[in-house]
């Protein structure tokens, strides 16, 4: 009936505290006309899922800098999987090393965005690939 | 329970109203047996005002009612998510189930918003007695979304003891929430401002309770002081045809340690008792009243711009414009035009 906006999970699991590329993505997705739930630092997996699922996201944007992604991401898109949300789209942030991104695709994420990805390019790929729902 | 069987020949319509039908009654029966996707996905349904929603809602609202439903509002800062956190702590540590609404503005320009209210309220993954919810509040100002309420209700009928409603960071005159909810507090910073403040119209005329959170900064309890003394001279006496005047009781808290917290819960449980009485029954009218009046704004909304509306609507928005016609005439074609249309469905 109404154009109802794309709803994001934007989420630091793990130790690192440096969230400025995590806050500069949330602004930028709501200026490109998305809802942003966004949970601050230091997030176990189980947490994330958590929000993710009481929010009913549309996508779980995860924002890692530590080196921790190869532990963390499948743990949370198996978490994922285990509630039934595997139609939610993964995406991942940060410094991740050319070699881990074909193992985190098979692990379930859509999308991984290195460092000069622009808020225009995750928007358009937001857009096109998440669900599409009732 | 529903009736599955469609008949051959069934017309496409009817089919999507029995699937909708049914996937609400599937909603409905996993969320009331305790299935937190299936209540989050009920709730994404009542906050996109889809038809699965009214049904859901239709089966829900008579089993709503039991829960004590908790405004908590503010201006900006004055640390209302971080009490909402400690609300939960306490009411938990009493084994109470506890659901969160949390509405964060929408940006009138492009639809977008940054829900941040769960930033403070961690740490709850394995506990099954907490469920937050942030909902943005999609151009409906007022400080609330157009859907809290019903999301309240969904949450009351699921069978949470205490449904806790944030708003967005308030001004002075988003009192909507005191329709909604059964118990409002009205949360403030220390320093908020001169007595000249405290004796404005507006949000704290509508407060049951009100916060003076950051307890150890300096101000606290002068402000504290200060509203007290303000409030003392409200009349005791309604007059006649108006609700009695409130008397909130000032509370300082220090939301980040949890200080005053179990004494605020405290006050919150005396209001819920008391409110089982006369002065409930009001708040409840007024929310009755505040829910129809909603949907009926939207119907009548919704009417106006339907298609047999439409190029009505067109040509006197162009007239208004070109003050060929004031928008009170327009106003007035646009109702009668709708009036006439309902004889035919």
């Amino acid at each position: 009936m109404t154009e109802r906006p794309l709803k994001v999970l934007i989420a630091k699991p793990g130790l690192d505290g440096h969230d400025r590329g995590a806050k500069v993505l949330a602004r930028g997705l709501r200026d490109e006309g998305f809802e942003v739930v966004y949970t601050g630092l230091r997030q176990t997996p189980e947490m994330i899922v958590t929000a993710a699922l009481q929010e009913d996201v549309d996508v779980v944007g995860l924002s890692i800098l530590s080196g921790a992604h190869m532990t963390l991401v499948p743990r949370i898109c198996a978490l994922l999987r285990d509630k039934g949300m595997d139609d939610v789209l993964v995406t991942v942030g940060g410094i991740i090393p050319d070699d881990d991104v074909a193992p985190l695709k098979d692990a379930g994420v859509a999308a991984v965005f290195g460092p000069g990805t622009t808020i225009a390019e995750v928007a358009d790929f937001l857009r096109a690939n998440a669900r599409s729902r009732d | 329970m529903s009736e599955t069987d469609s008949p051959a020949g069934a017309s496409s319509a009817d089919h999507v109203a029995v699937s909708t039908a049914e996937r609400a009654n599937e909603l409905c029966d996993s969320a009331l047996a305790g299935d937190r996707r299936a209540l989050a996905r009920l709730l994404t349904a009542v906050e996109n005002r889809t038809p699965i929603a009214e049904v859901a809602l239709r089966r829900l609202y008579p089993m709503a009612g039991r829960a004590q439903l908790i405004g908590i509002t503010g201006p900006p800062g004055a640390g209302k998510s971080t009490l909402v956190a400690a609300l939960i702590a306490e009411l938990r540590r009493a084994g109470r189930p506890v659901a969160v609404v949390a509405v964060d503005p929408s940006s009138p320009i492009t639809g977008g918003a940054v829900l941040g209210d769960r930033v403070r309220m961690q740490s709850y993954a394995a506990d099954d007695g907490v469920f937050i919810r942030s909902m943005a509040s999609r151009g409906h100002s007022g400080g609330l979304s157009s859907a809290t309420t019903a999301a309240a209700a969904v949450f009351d009928a699921a069978g949470f003891d205490v449904v806790l409603i944030e708003t967005v960071g308030t001004g002075q005159s988003e009192v909507e929430v005191a329709a909604t909810a059964d118990t409002t507090v009205v949360v403030e910073a220390p320093e908020m401002g001169d007595e000249i403040q405290a004796i404005k119209a507006g949000l704290l005329e509508v407060a049951d309770l009100i916060v003076v959170n950051k307890g150890d900064r300096p101000g606290a309890h002068r402000t504290a002081g200060q509203l007290q003394a303000m409030l003392a001279d409200t009349p005791r006496e309604a007059r006649p045809g108006r609700p009695a005047p409130k008397h909130p009781d000032v509370l300082v808290t220090i939301a980040a340690t949890g200080a005053g917290v179990p004494e605020l819960l405290a006050a919150l449980d005396r209001h819920r008792s008391a409110a089982r009485g006369s002065d409930g029954a009001m708040t409840r009218l007024a929310r009755a009243e505040s829910q129809i009046w909603a949907v009926l704004a939207d119907r009548l909304h919704e009417r106006a711009r339907s298609y047999e509306a439409a190029p009505v609507a067109a040509a006197l928005l162009a007239a208004v414009a070109a003050h060929e016609m004031d928008p009170y005439a327009a106003a007035d074609q646009l109702l009668g035009l709708m009036a006439g249309g309902r004889s035919d469905d």
